[in-house]
């Protein structure tokens, strides 16, 4: 073939206009094993695409990052029908024990890291990581007791001020 | 698939540029790649563009940024420096091999 015969070079546009000055915030309030996933892996995604991501973590969603849990995350087939389990057996003891080790080790089949290292990587590649102030008070902890990455206990409003044109999810 | 000229010979590509087809690449070509991408290689970009080559040998699909990470021993703040905004990508791309397809 000739390059009389080719056709015009073809660069992909991975920094178009529209891409730039994108901004993801990401409200993370439930701390079962199974919610804390959707929002790490969307913050990983968005900071491979370039965009700006803050994640805000509220509520239940402390647990991720308080140092005491944030390894120990938990799933209950408990009034979840997806499971397709029979709704009784999910209060048996140990149901949720064992539950949580299936989970985990789907997930880790995966090569999806577990929450303090996944929270490093979204960390390592750019990723802001928030504290709520009231979830802060509500129970007793402050900085302290935090994973280290995470850049400051801040208030409602002043997250809602520095994601100013932000795309936002709640989860 | 369209064939365009990079580096002075034919190339098959797909819509948005990235090779469809791996074993056209060499590393002459992979410089010609990053360049049209405003990317000077260097000895830490080669490290991680060999990485990728030899990954996509042995696994028959492209590494995620994680695996370069894991298995590649490059941070990830590293590959963010390197390859920025979008480091995965660029990597597939200047590597000459498809994105990954993982999600993490």
């Amino acid at each position: 073939m000739t390059s009389m015969d080719t056709a015009p070079t073809i660069v992909p546009t991975f920094d178009s206009d529209a891409s730039q000055g994108r901004k993801l915030a990401i409200i993370c309030s439930k701390g079962s094993l199974d919610m804390a996933y959707p929002g790490l892996i969307l913050a990983n995604a968005a900071l491979g695409e370039g965009v700006e991501t803050h994640l805000f973590f509220t509520f239940w969603g402390f647990e991720m990052i308080n140092k005491k849990t944030m390894g120990d995350l938990k799933f209950t087939p408990l009034g979840n029908p997806a499971t397709h389990m029979p709704q009784g057996l999910g209060g048996l003891p140990g149901v949720t024990h064992m539950a949580t080790e299936r989970l985990r080790k789907s997930i880790a089949e995966l090569d999806v890291p577990e929450i303090p290292e996944f929270l490093e990587q979204i960390v390592a590649s750019g990723g802001h990581l928030w504290a709520c102030r009231m979830s802060a008070d509500m129970n007793h902890l402050t900085e302290e007791d935090l994973y280290e990455e995470v850049e400051g206990i801040i208030s409602a409003s002043d997250f809602i001020e520095k994601t100013e044109g932000a795309q936002l999810l709640f989860i | 698939m369209p064939v365009t000229t990079i580096d002075g010979r034919p190339v098959h590509v797909n819509e948005e540029g990235f090779l469809t087809d791996p074993s056209e690449w060499d590393e002459a070509l992979g410089k010609a790649l990053a360049a049209q991408i405003g990317i000077d290689l260097g000895d830490e970009h080669w490290k991680a563009i060999r990485f990728l080559r030899e990954d996509f040998a042995a696994k028959g699909e492209t590494p995620t940024l994680r695996r370069v990470t894991v298995a590649g021993g490059i941070p990830t703040k590293a590959l963010f420096q390197l390859f920025p905004q979008k480091p995965a990508k660029k990597m597939a791309y200047i590597a000459g091999l498809p994105k990954p397809h993982g999600c993490v």
